[in-house]
């Protein structure tokens, strides 16, 4: 009987310290002035050209991520070709890589001076790349199991009754995998939108032009506006949650579908 | 089955709990061992260097035989910020005096921190033009950065006190040269017009200059300095025009360590400290030793009280969204976004 209750309270106790105490306080500190302060921070010119930017940028990167990391992902579980094992490795490095170096890593690679003659920095294709560099391993991992789960048999019977490999792919395999890409790509778009250390160097951070949402929060809190800093915090948390409950609904509905 | 996994899963959980909080504790107790006591030194980014030599001379002398330091460096307002929320500090060293205000605001700076000699301050320096290797665009003047075809690198005024320094500068060597406000904010506009980047810092700003993008960066000349004592190819060049850069310097009123972290600041502003700072490329506080340097003098070098002091400035400048600063700022975006 304990160990009923203790079981969820604990792992609730514990989520609430580590994430709904923080949000709670962001919340207070948004709203410490009031709703006309908290509307005046995020509907400042300034704030509302970072958070479409941010938005813009972070849905593109999710949407492309989706696909590549399907594309990987495909290449990783079905392929066989030597240094498979090593690919696979490399996919969460980006995890691991403390994101200044990334963006500056991205900068030398793909600024001024690059080797290959590719210079986005101070673009909006800069900010996108920083983004799909830090988002990738959640649009590979999260579809990668789900494709080495995946019944051939099914694919095969599908084809030995005529339907072709496209046919296959749309009515088969991408059902199937749809709610494993839905969650990668629900949270590289979490992910995106709060990129700070990978985005900053390679943006430029031109105000109005390529300054990303987390980057404008960072100026406020520097600037002492602690409240204003929270409250387009809050839009952003607002966002990905809406965002993230959306996709849980919808890979519900695929898995009802499924079942039938 | 499931509740007795949950239960298996629960007490690995809290041995792991239990085990983290033991090593937690032999790593706080192993940092309070020391003898002469411990200072906790919270300072803004670029004089890390300098600190870290700076301390290992003070150790070195009778008054600091012992002492032990913990030393944190970042961003000068998020210092300024974590001090205020809690971060236990007996020296705070930061890069411009609104950032001292805001401890003097929470109680946690005497007021007469800036009655001292040096009017609390420790070290100086001036905005400076750092150039590409040669200065292939030869840009010796302010109205050089604004010729056509002249990229500049400045970190965001809003996110960086230096980027507050540089701006300023650029705004007090146009009145310096006889032109007026207007013509002067006039000139901040086409200043920001020729800026390609604005990194969120002056640390990034100089990475993101040393990758190859702009002709020219604002940057305190100590910073320009150290980056070129460590090799990076870079040219200095300074302006005929520019700010004394100030960095002010205190203890704070609940120091758990007063006379140690005291006789710290006092050994920073004695000669010996000086020279230290002075061979790190900050022009120090101590005219005797300033002499001994050979920093280049430019022509006017005027101070930010003669531009009405911070607060005024901030106030006129550099307030989101209706400050000169951020007006131009818009304008620029605006007009590049609908164009």
């Amino acid at each position: 009987m304990a160990g009923r209750v203790a079981g969820p309270s604990l792992a609730i106790t514990y989520l609430s310290l580590l994430v709904l105490l923080p949000i709670a306080a962001i919340l207070s500190r948004a709203f410490s002035g009031g709703f006309a302060a908290f509307w005046q921070a995020v509907s400042q010119p300034e704030a509302v050209a970072a958070l479409k930017l941010t938005l813009a940028c972070s849905v593109a990167v999710a949407v492309f991520n989706s696909l590549a990391g399907l594309v990987i992902a495909w290449v990783l579980v079905r392929d066989e070709f030597p240094g498979k094992r090593v690919l696979g490795a490399v996919i969460d490095l980006p995890f691991a890589l403390p994101t200044v170096v990334a963006g500056l890593t991205l900068l030398t690679l793909y600024g001024p001076d690059s080797p290959f003659g590719v210079n986005v920095a101070g673009t909006r294709a800069g900010i996108m790349l920083a983004l799909a560099f830090v988002t990738l391993p959640f649009c590979v991992r999260s579809v990668q199991p789900v494709l080495a789960e995946l019944d051939r048999e099914t694919e095969e019977a599908a084809a030995s009754l005529g339907a072709s490999p496209t046919t296959v792919l749309r009515r088969v395999v991408l059902p199937s995998i749809a709610p494993g890409m839905l969650a990668g790509a629900g949270l590289a778009f979490a992910r995106a939108i709060g990129e700070f250390g990978s985005v900053v160097l390679i943006s430029g951070n031109l105000p109005f032009k390529t300054e990303v949402a987390s980057s404008w929060i960072y100026s406020l809190s520097q600037s002492d506006d602690l409240s204003a800093a929270a409250a387009v915090s809050v839009v952003l948390i607002v966002i990905a949650l809406a965002v993230l409950v959306g996709i849980g609904l919808l890979r519900r509905r695929f898995e009802i579908d499924e079942a039938l | 089955m499931t509740r007795r996994i949950t239960r298996r899963l629960l007490a690995l959980a809290a041995s792991s709990l239990g085990a983290g909080l033991a090593v937690a504790t032999v790593a706080a107790s192993a940092g309070a061992a020391g003898s002469g006591g411990s200072v906790s030194l919270v300072a803004y980014s670029t004089p890390k260097p300098a600190f870290t030599k700076l301390i290992t001379a003070f150790t070195a002398t009778p008054a600091g035989s012992g002492v032990t330091f913990s030393q944190s460096y970042g961003p000068s307002g998020t210092q300024a910020t974590a001090v205020t929320q809690g971060l236990p500090a007996d020296v705070v060293n930061f890069s411009l005096s609104p950032d001292m205000q805001k401890l003097v605001k929470a109680g946690l700076v005497s007021s007469k921190w800036s009655t001292g000699p040096t009017k609390g301050f420790v070290t100086n320096s001036i905005v400076s033009f750092v150039v590409q290797p040669g200065n292939p665009k030869h840009i010796t003047s302010w109205s050089d950065l604004v010729k056509s075809g002249v990229q500049v690198i400045t970190p965001n005024p809003f996110s960086s006190g230096s980027a507050k320094w540089n701006l300023m500068a650029a705004y007090g060597a146009q009145l310096a040269q006889g032109k007026t406000k207007a013509q002067a904010a006039a000139y901040l506009s086409a200043l920001l017009k020729h800026t390609v980047a604005q990194p969120s810092s002056a640390s990034s700003a100089l990475q993101t200059f040393l990758s190859g993008q702009g002709d020219v960066l604002l940057d305190y000349e100590d910073d320009a300095l150290y980056a070129k004592s460590k090799g990076e190819p870079v040219t200095v060049v300074t302006p005929p025009q520019t700010i004394l850069i100030q960095n002010p310097i205190a203890v704070t009123t609940n120091a758990s360590n007063p006379s140690a972290a005291r006789a710290f600041v006092a050994f920073l502003l004695q000669p010996a400290g000086q020279k230290i700072w002075g061979q790190l490329g900050y022009r120090p506080v101590l005219p005797s030793v300033a002499a001994q340097f050979n920093f280049p003098k430019p022509k006017v070098l005027f101070t930010i009280s003669s531009l009405g002091g911070w607060t005024k400035v901030n106030k006129i400048f550099f307030t989101p969204g209706t400050g000169v600063v951020a007006k131009i700022e818009q304008g620029l975006g605006v007009s590049t976004s609908s164009g």
